[in-house]
């Protein structure tokens, strides 16, 4: 029986020839990532375990960007437990304000995982690095800790789901739409303990940014882990920012996978996720009247060139609804350079709404757009729990950030395609 | 190592706010979060457990949150090993990592029965109901899984290691 790319991942970090999926192995760790949150916890039982150093001060990414440029008072401690502790261990990946970016958007840009790599991360989100075809996933701060002082972490081998895409996605649909369409297909528990892995003709019409965006949300779906094959665009995307070299694994020819779920790209309708579940979908045809306050495009799954491209383009020489209030935030600091360069700052500007340096900010509700009862705000994060932005009397809809763009428009949950006609309407 | 105790029975999806409420969380003390265990779900848990209890529950077992507090808050109640169908995945990486022995069986977790007495060898993972004289299969722990759980958690283990 063949071994699933996770798998074969996992199998050449533990040394072994083969793995079996239930099967408890300790891997060797390329990467251990913590935040400005859970760092500081961590720390804390690094000093528990009487660690004396870092396994490797080359492979730990400790990123402020969840409440950085510091919110207040808590939060400005708490990075400086992050800094004082990096400069002590001559952490080489620690980015505070001026480099940071958001991590998971950061790590990839700067060429920190690549494919073939190892790597755990005191974020949930770590799974997004699988875009890359490398084996990510998020922990405790507990096993941060461990993972900096030895560099390994025990893990149960994952079975896995395959996702088979076919066919290429029509205007304006995007990874966000895949992976809304997924976890509504499955259910957020769908694919609990499990790898999630895309496979099929169907990545090659996918950009690297709707692969980080798809990957980035398998943990909404419950998945350990998800992956995409290594093809011309990864290595493309890699080359020139590798600080590694790379390694391509591929599934064998006759690896198990517990179901396959075929996806036809061609027939995906935009699609929109209602409070307060990620997988209560709908596609945009079914939406209804439902009137926004607040438009919200960035994050670690969103906040990427593509999507900062796409809403210039819909909100180009047009006014964001006087109703609404939109925050555009780039993820790191080279998209947000990007973005005055390509000329796309100017255009949300000019269409009312405000740039922000990146952060986290307003995605789990930490500052940047907090919402009062009774807002609703479409959001092209990744989760829609109650309170998550604010208030527990507020809404989320998760959506792209073309549909996020046109909805800042309009005032109401809108088609970027459809209604161009109510778009200019509503610019009267 | 063998855990023995009788059981506490629980259904499906048992989330870390009913393990431990988020309005108890203001403290990271076990003994504290021990005072309010499964409070939301059995208020009477506190009262009757004893040291080595076992707690048997269905699926999804430690949805929610990523609270380390929870498997903190059951450990520190005394119960020597949760049962369970399956487990949320962060729960079941915490669980280990502060040293809460967890198995998971679908058989043991259909027939156990609250207040039966049970014993459980982590070693061959044979779960041996004694009321009512059956013999159930769960995974035995690897060989360093158990010496995290011995260790009394992740921390403790590599303290041992890097000493
Ligand atoms: S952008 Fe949101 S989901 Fe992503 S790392 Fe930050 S808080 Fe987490």
């Amino acid at each position: 029986m063949g071994m699933t790319m996770t798998q074969k991942i996992l199998a050449a970090h533990c040394g072994q020839e083969t793995v079996k999926a239930g099967e408890f192995v300790e891997i060797d760790l390329d990467m251990v990532l913590g935040n400005d949150i859970t760092t500081p916890v961590a720390i804390r039982e690094f000093d528990k375990m009487g660690a004396k150093k870092v396994f490797d001060k080359e492979k730990i990414a400790i990123v402020l960007d969840h409440f950085s440029p510091n919110k207040d008072i808590k939060s400005a401690e708490q990075a400086k437990e992050c800094r004082i502790f990096s400069n002590e261990y001559k952490i080489k990946h620690f980015y505070d304000v001026g480099q940071m970016g958001i991590e998971h958007a950061l790590l990839p840009e700067k060429g920190i995982v690549v494919a073939g790599d190892t790597v755990i991360g005191a974020d949930s989100h770590t799974c997004t690095y699988g875009a890359l075809g490398a084996f990510s996933t998020g922990v405790g701060s507990t096993d941060m800790a461990a993972g900096m002082a030895r560099g390994k972490v025990w893990i149960k081998i994952p079975s896995a789901i395959q996702v088979r895409l076919t066919g290429k996605p029509s205007s304006y649909v995007s990874g966000k739409d895949v992976i809304l369409h997924l976890i509504g297909t499955i259910g957020v528990d769908g694919a609990l303990y499990k790898s999630l892995e895309f496979t099929g003709e169907g990545v090659s019409a996918l950009t690297m940014d709707d692969r980080f965006t798809i990957v980035n949300m398998v943990i909404e779906a419950g998945a350990k882990n998800g992956v995409f094959p290594v093809d011309n665009k990864t290595i493309s995307y890699m080359t020139g920012r590798a600080e590694r070299e790379w390694k391509i694994y591929e599934a064998d020819r006759d690896a198990e996978y517990d179901e396959t779920i075929e996806i036809n790209l061609s027939e995906l309708k935009l699609t929109v996720a209602f409070p307060h579940l990620p997988e209560n979908i709908r596609i945009i045809d079914n939406v209804g009247d439902i009137s926004i306050d607040q438009v919200v495009i960035g994050s670690c799954t969103n906040g990427r060139i593509d999507d900062m491209r796409v809403a210039a383009e819909i909100l180009k020489g047009k006014k964001v609804h006087k109703s609404v209030r939109a925050i555009i935030i780039p993820a790191t600091q080279e998209i947000y350079l990007q973005c005055i360069r390509e000329g796309l700052t100017e255009i949300f500007i000019e269409a009312g709404a405000i740039v922000s340096t990146p952060t986290c900010g307003p995605c789990l509700g930490g500052y940047m757009g907090i919402l009062a009862a009774g807002e609703r705000v479409v959001s092209t994060t990744n989760r829609n729990f109650v309170g998550r932005m604010g208030h527990t009397a507020s809404e989320i809809y998760l959506a792209s950030p073309a549909i996020a763009a046109a909805s800042a428009i309009t005032g109401k949950i809108s088609n970027p395609l459809i209604k161009e006609k109510q778009i200019d309407d509503s610019q009267r | 190592m063998i855990a023995s105790g009788k059981v506490f029975k629980y259904g499906d999806n048992i989330d870390t706010d009913v393990i431990i409420p988020a309005r108890y969380l203001n403290t990271a003390n076990p003994k504290e979060l021990a005072k309010y265990c499964m409070e939301d779900i059995d208020k009477s848990f506190v009262d009757k457990v004893r040291e080595g209890d076992v707690i048997v529950a269905g699926k999804n077992f430690g949805c929610g949150s990523s609270r380390e507090h929870a498997p903190i808050a059951i450990k520190a109640s005394g119960i020597s090993c949760v049962i369970a169908s399956s487990y949320a995945r962060i729960f079941y990486r915490n669980s280990f990592n502060i040293g809460l022995p967890i198995m998971e069986s679908e058989e043991a977790s259909e027939k156990i029965e609250l207040n039966d007495d049970v014993s459980i060898n982590f070693e061959t993972g044979e779960i041996h109901n004694l009321t009512k004289n059956e013999l159930y299969q769960a995974q035995p722990f690897p060989e360093f899984i158990q010496k995290i759980i011995e260790a009394g958690g992740l921390v403790g283990y590599v303290r041992e290691e890097l000493e």
